[in-house]
Protein backbone atom coordinates (compact mmCIF):
# COMPACT_ATOMS: atom_id res chain seq x y z
CA UNK A 1 0.00 0.00 0.00
CA UNK A 2 1.33 3.62 -0.98
CA UNK A 3 0.80 6.06 1.49
CA UNK A 4 2.09 9.59 1.44
CA UNK A 5 3.03 12.09 4.22
CA UNK A 6 3.28 15.67 3.69
CA UNK A 7 4.87 17.16 6.41
CA UNK A 8 4.85 20.99 6.64
CA UNK A 9 5.70 23.83 9.21
CA UNK A 10 2.87 24.64 11.58
CA UNK A 11 1.37 28.33 10.92
CA UNK A 12 3.32 30.81 13.13
CA UNK A 13 6.69 29.32 12.28
CA UNK A 14 8.58 30.94 10.47
CA UNK A 15 9.91 29.21 7.67
CA UNK A 16 12.80 30.90 6.42
CA UNK A 17 13.31 28.71 2.98
CA UNK A 18 9.76 29.77 2.02
CA UNK A 19 10.99 33.32 2.47
CA UNK A 20 13.93 33.13 0.51
CA UNK A 21 11.83 30.98 -2.37
CA UNK A 22 9.37 33.57 -2.09
CA UNK A 23 12.01 36.52 -2.52
CA UNK A 24 13.26 34.14 -5.85
CA UNK A 25 9.87 33.88 -7.59
CA UNK A 26 9.71 37.80 -7.47
CA UNK A 27 13.30 37.77 -8.40
CA UNK A 28 11.53 35.97 -11.02
CA UNK A 29 9.03 38.51 -12.29
CA UNK A 30 6.01 36.57 -11.02
CA UNK A 31 3.49 39.39 -9.21
CA UNK A 32 0.97 38.36 -6.66
CA UNK A 33 2.37 35.73 -5.15
CA UNK A 34 1.25 36.27 -1.61
CA UNK A 35 3.12 33.63 0.79
CA UNK A 36 5.02 30.52 0.44
CA UNK A 37 5.83 27.79 2.66
CA UNK A 38 7.97 25.09 1.62
CA UNK A 39 7.43 21.11 3.19
CA UNK A 40 7.97 17.62 2.61
CA UNK A 41 6.36 14.68 0.68
CA UNK A 42 7.36 11.55 1.81
CA UNK A 43 6.20 8.63 -0.10
CA UNK A 44 6.09 5.26 1.82
CA UNK A 45 5.11 1.82 0.63
CA UNK A 46 3.45 -0.40 3.62
CA UNK A 47 2.50 -3.83 4.23
CA UNK A 48 -1.18 -3.67 3.12
CA UNK A 49 -3.64 -3.53 6.69
CA UNK A 50 -0.94 -1.24 7.99
CA UNK A 51 -3.28 1.00 10.48
CA UNK A 52 -3.73 4.63 11.17
CA UNK A 53 -2.45 4.21 14.34
CA UNK A 54 0.15 3.20 13.44
CA UNK A 55 1.26 5.23 10.73
CA UNK A 56 0.35 8.30 12.81
CA UNK A 57 3.27 6.40 14.98
CA UNK A 58 5.66 6.60 12.05
CA UNK A 59 4.74 10.36 12.17
CA UNK A 60 5.07 11.19 15.23
CA UNK A 61 8.22 9.52 16.23
CA UNK A 62 10.39 10.00 13.35
CA UNK A 63 8.51 11.58 10.10
CA UNK A 64 7.66 15.24 11.65
CA UNK A 65 8.72 16.43 14.73
CA UNK A 66 5.81 18.13 16.45
CA UNK A 67 7.67 20.83 17.62
CA UNK A 68 7.78 23.02 14.68
CA UNK A 69 5.61 20.43 11.97
CA UNK A 70 2.44 19.05 11.37
CA UNK A 71 1.92 15.57 9.20
CA UNK A 72 -0.95 14.78 7.12
CA UNK A 73 -1.69 10.89 5.90
CA UNK A 74 -2.62 10.63 2.23
CA UNK A 75 -3.99 6.76 1.74
CA UNK A 76 -4.55 5.28 -1.39
CA UNK A 77 -8.36 5.79 -1.95
CA UNK A 78 -7.32 9.41 -1.90
CA UNK A 79 -3.96 9.61 -3.74
CA UNK B 1 38.58 11.26 43.41
CA UNK B 2 38.00 7.91 41.11
CA UNK B 3 39.19 9.43 37.86
CA UNK B 4 37.21 11.08 36.01
CA UNK B 5 34.81 8.94 33.56
CA UNK B 6 33.66 10.62 30.29
CA UNK B 7 32.06 9.43 27.01
CA UNK B 8 32.20 10.61 23.81
CA UNK B 9 29.27 9.45 21.09
CA UNK B 10 30.02 9.30 17.63
CA UNK B 11 27.77 9.13 15.14
CA UNK B 12 28.29 8.45 11.75
CA UNK B 13 29.05 12.07 10.38
CA UNK B 14 30.27 13.32 13.23
CA UNK B 15 33.20 15.76 13.43
CA UNK B 16 33.82 17.20 16.60
CA UNK B 17 33.94 13.92 18.24
CA UNK B 18 38.17 14.31 18.31
CA UNK B 19 37.84 17.46 19.28
CA UNK B 20 35.70 17.35 22.51
CA UNK B 21 37.50 14.01 23.39
CA UNK B 22 40.77 16.09 23.53
CA UNK B 23 39.57 19.41 25.36
CA UNK B 24 37.80 16.78 27.60
CA UNK B 25 41.23 15.17 28.49
CA UNK B 26 43.44 18.77 28.32
CA UNK B 27 41.06 19.49 31.10
CA UNK B 28 40.33 16.54 33.57
CA UNK B 29 43.44 14.81 32.13
CA UNK B 30 41.81 11.74 31.79
CA UNK B 31 41.10 10.54 27.99
CA UNK B 32 37.39 10.03 27.41
CA UNK B 33 35.70 6.47 26.27
CA UNK B 34 34.92 6.91 22.64
CA UNK B 35 31.44 5.47 21.93
CA UNK B 36 29.86 4.44 18.77
CA UNK B 37 26.52 4.94 17.89
CA UNK B 38 25.59 1.52 17.16
CA UNK B 39 26.46 0.77 20.56
CA UNK B 40 23.49 -1.15 22.68
CA UNK B 41 25.17 -0.16 26.00
CA UNK B 42 27.29 2.68 27.85
CA UNK B 43 30.41 2.30 29.58
CA UNK B 44 29.11 1.63 33.14
CA UNK B 45 29.87 4.37 36.05
CA UNK B 46 29.80 7.31 33.48
CA UNK B 47 30.62 10.79 34.93
CA UNK B 48 29.84 12.56 31.78
CA UNK B 49 29.01 12.03 28.39
CA UNK B 50 29.41 13.95 25.27
CA UNK B 51 27.22 14.37 22.43
CA UNK B 52 29.67 16.35 19.72
CA UNK B 53 29.05 18.45 16.51
CA UNK B 54 28.61 17.49 12.76
CA UNK B 55 26.03 16.22 10.51
CA UNK B 56 25.36 13.24 11.74
CA UNK B 57 23.51 10.46 8.77
CA UNK B 58 24.16 13.81 6.70
CA UNK B 59 21.27 15.54 8.12
CA UNK B 60 19.00 13.30 6.48
CA UNK B 61 15.00 14.04 7.36
CA UNK B 62 15.83 16.51 9.49
CA UNK B 63 19.22 17.59 11.49
CA UNK B 64 19.79 15.37 14.75
CA UNK B 65 16.65 12.98 13.79
CA UNK B 66 18.03 10.33 12.75
CA UNK B 67 20.75 9.86 15.52
CA UNK B 68 18.29 11.09 18.36
CA UNK B 69 16.94 7.04 17.18
CA UNK B 70 20.40 5.48 17.22
CA UNK B 71 20.67 2.52 19.66
CA UNK B 72 22.75 4.33 21.95
CA UNK B 73 20.13 7.01 22.50
CA UNK B 74 18.59 4.67 24.75
CA UNK B 75 21.33 4.11 26.85
CA UNK B 76 21.92 8.09 27.23
CA UNK B 77 18.62 8.43 28.03
CA UNK B 78 18.31 6.31 30.83
CA UNK B 79 22.10 7.46 32.03
CA UNK B 80 20.37 11.26 31.63
CA UNK B 81 17.40 10.04 33.42
CA UNK B 82 19.52 9.06 36.88
CA UNK B 83 21.20 12.21 36.52
CA UNK B 84 24.20 11.61 34.33
CA UNK B 85 25.69 15.34 33.28
CA UNK B 86 24.79 15.14 29.43
CA UNK B 87 26.31 18.06 27.01
CA UNK B 88 25.63 18.19 23.41
CA UNK B 89 27.24 20.60 21.36
CA UNK B 90 26.18 21.57 17.67
CA UNK B 91 24.78 18.23 16.12
CA UNK B 92 24.46 17.09 19.31
CA UNK B 93 22.35 19.58 20.54
CA UNK B 94 20.21 18.82 17.49
CA UNK B 95 20.25 15.21 18.35
CA UNK B 96 18.85 16.42 21.94
CA UNK B 97 16.06 18.10 20.83
CA UNK B 98 15.22 15.43 18.66
CA UNK B 99 15.35 12.73 21.51
CA UNK B 100 13.18 14.82 23.64
CA UNK B 101 15.49 15.45 25.78
CA UNK B 102 15.71 18.87 25.67
CA UNK B 103 12.64 20.96 24.41
CA UNK B 104 12.20 22.95 21.09
CA UNK B 105 13.73 22.64 17.96
CA UNK B 106 16.77 23.49 16.04
CA UNK B 107 15.89 25.03 12.54
CA UNK B 108 17.60 26.62 9.66
CA UNK B 109 19.16 29.85 10.29
CA UNK B 110 17.33 33.03 9.93
CA UNK B 111 19.34 33.98 6.77
CA UNK B 112 19.26 30.39 5.10
CA UNK B 113 23.24 31.17 5.29
CA UNK B 114 25.62 28.62 7.19
CA UNK B 115 27.55 30.55 10.32
CA UNK B 116 30.93 30.10 11.13
CA UNK B 117 32.95 32.47 13.28
CA UNK B 118 33.02 33.48 17.01
CA UNK B 119 29.99 34.69 18.53
CA UNK B 120 29.80 36.49 21.69
CA UNK B 121 27.56 35.29 24.38
CA UNK B 122 26.39 36.58 27.67
CA UNK B 123 26.07 33.81 30.36
CA UNK B 124 23.24 34.13 32.01
CA UNK B 125 22.81 31.06 34.50
CA UNK B 126 26.10 30.54 36.56
CA UNK B 127 24.14 27.80 39.07
CA UNK B 128 24.42 24.77 36.63
CA UNK B 129 27.39 22.16 36.73
CA UNK B 130 27.84 23.28 33.15
CA UNK B 131 28.67 27.33 33.51
CA UNK B 132 29.27 27.21 37.07
CA UNK B 133 32.64 29.01 36.55
CA UNK B 134 31.38 31.65 34.59
CA UNK B 135 30.68 34.85 35.93
CA UNK B 136 26.92 36.25 36.13
CA UNK B 137 25.88 37.73 32.94
CA UNK B 138 29.98 37.83 31.73
CA UNK B 139 30.02 37.97 27.81
CA UNK B 140 32.13 34.59 26.56
CA UNK B 141 33.48 34.19 22.69
CA UNK B 142 32.78 31.02 22.02
CA UNK B 143 32.92 29.79 18.15
CA UNK B 144 29.66 29.10 15.56
CA UNK B 145 29.24 26.78 12.81
CA UNK B 146 26.01 25.61 12.13
CA UNK B 147 23.42 25.76 9.18
CA UNK B 148 20.52 25.13 12.03
CA UNK B 149 20.91 27.06 15.07
CA UNK B 150 17.65 28.93 14.64
CA UNK B 151 16.07 27.87 18.28
CA UNK B 152 12.08 27.74 18.36
CA UNK B 153 10.21 26.58 21.00
CA UNK B 154 6.42 28.05 21.64
CA UNK B 155 5.81 30.70 23.76
CA UNK B 156 4.72 29.22 26.61
CA UNK B 157 7.95 27.04 26.45
CA UNK B 158 10.23 29.50 25.85
CA UNK B 159 8.47 31.21 29.33
CA UNK B 160 8.70 28.38 31.22
CA UNK B 161 12.81 27.97 29.98
CA UNK B 162 13.25 31.93 31.34
CA UNK B 163 11.14 31.59 34.49
CA UNK B 164 13.40 28.35 35.70
CA UNK B 165 16.57 29.98 34.25
CA UNK B 166 17.27 27.06 32.20
CA UNK B 167 18.60 29.43 29.23
CA UNK B 168 22.21 28.65 30.18
CA UNK B 169 23.45 31.62 27.65
CA UNK B 170 22.51 34.30 24.66
CA UNK B 171 24.02 35.29 21.57
CA UNK B 172 24.87 39.32 21.98
CA UNK B 173 23.91 39.72 18.65
CA UNK B 174 20.94 37.38 17.53
CA UNK B 175 22.85 36.08 14.18
CA UNK B 176 20.49 32.60 13.57
CA UNK B 177 17.08 33.85 14.22
CA UNK B 178 16.70 32.03 17.61
CA UNK B 179 13.90 32.80 20.01
CA UNK B 180 14.83 35.10 22.67
CA UNK B 181 18.34 35.30 21.42
CA UNK B 182 18.59 31.49 22.68
CA UNK B 183 22.26 29.93 22.33
CA UNK B 184 21.84 27.01 24.92
CA UNK B 185 19.59 25.57 27.52
CA UNK B 186 19.05 23.02 30.75
CA UNK B 187 16.81 20.33 31.11
CA UNK B 188 14.11 20.65 34.18
CA UNK B 189 17.29 18.75 35.93
CA UNK B 190 20.02 20.88 35.33
CA UNK B 191 22.46 17.85 34.09
CA UNK B 192 21.41 18.17 30.46
CA UNK B 193 22.33 20.91 28.48
CA UNK B 194 22.47 22.02 24.64
CA UNK B 195 24.52 24.54 22.88
CA UNK B 196 24.43 25.34 19.45
CA UNK B 197 28.26 27.01 20.18
CA UNK B 198 31.52 25.21 20.67
CA UNK B 199 33.27 25.16 23.97
CA UNK B 200 35.65 22.58 22.74
CA UNK B 201 37.00 24.79 20.16
CA UNK B 202 38.07 27.54 22.34
CA UNK B 203 40.25 25.67 25.12
CA UNK B 204 43.87 27.02 24.48
CA UNK B 205 45.24 30.49 23.91
CA UNK B 206 46.18 28.85 20.26
CA UNK B 207 42.31 28.40 19.50
CA UNK B 208 41.78 32.49 19.17
CA UNK B 209 40.70 31.92 22.80
CA UNK B 210 40.08 29.72 25.54
CA UNK B 211 36.79 31.17 26.89
CA UNK B 212 35.13 27.16 26.62
CA UNK B 213 37.57 25.83 28.88
CA UNK B 214 35.87 27.36 31.57
CA UNK B 215 32.68 24.58 30.68
CA UNK B 216 34.80 21.92 31.01
CA UNK B 217 36.38 22.99 34.54
CA UNK B 218 33.00 23.41 35.57
CA UNK B 219 31.97 20.01 34.85
CA UNK B 220 34.85 18.12 36.40
CA UNK B 221 35.06 20.30 39.79
CA UNK B 222 31.58 19.39 40.32
CA UNK B 223 32.43 16.13 39.59
CA UNK B 224 35.14 16.09 42.06
CA UNK B 225 33.03 17.83 44.66
CA UNK B 226 30.20 15.21 44.13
Amino acid sequence: MKVRVHVSLKPGVLDPQGRAVHHALEGLGFAGVNDVRVGRLIELDVADGTTDAELDEMCRRLLANMVIENYRIEKPETV
Amino acid sequence: MAAFRAAVVTFPGSNCDRDMAVALEKVSGVAPIRVWHGDADLPERLDFIALPGGFSYGDYLRSGAMAANSPIMRAVREAADRGVPVLGVCNGFQVLTEAGLLPGALMRNARQNFICRTAPLKVENTQSLFTAGYEQGATIHIPVAHHDGNFFADQATLDRLEGEGRVAMRYLDNLNGSQRDIAGILNEGGNVMGMMPHPERAVEPDHGGSDGRVLFESVVRALAMA
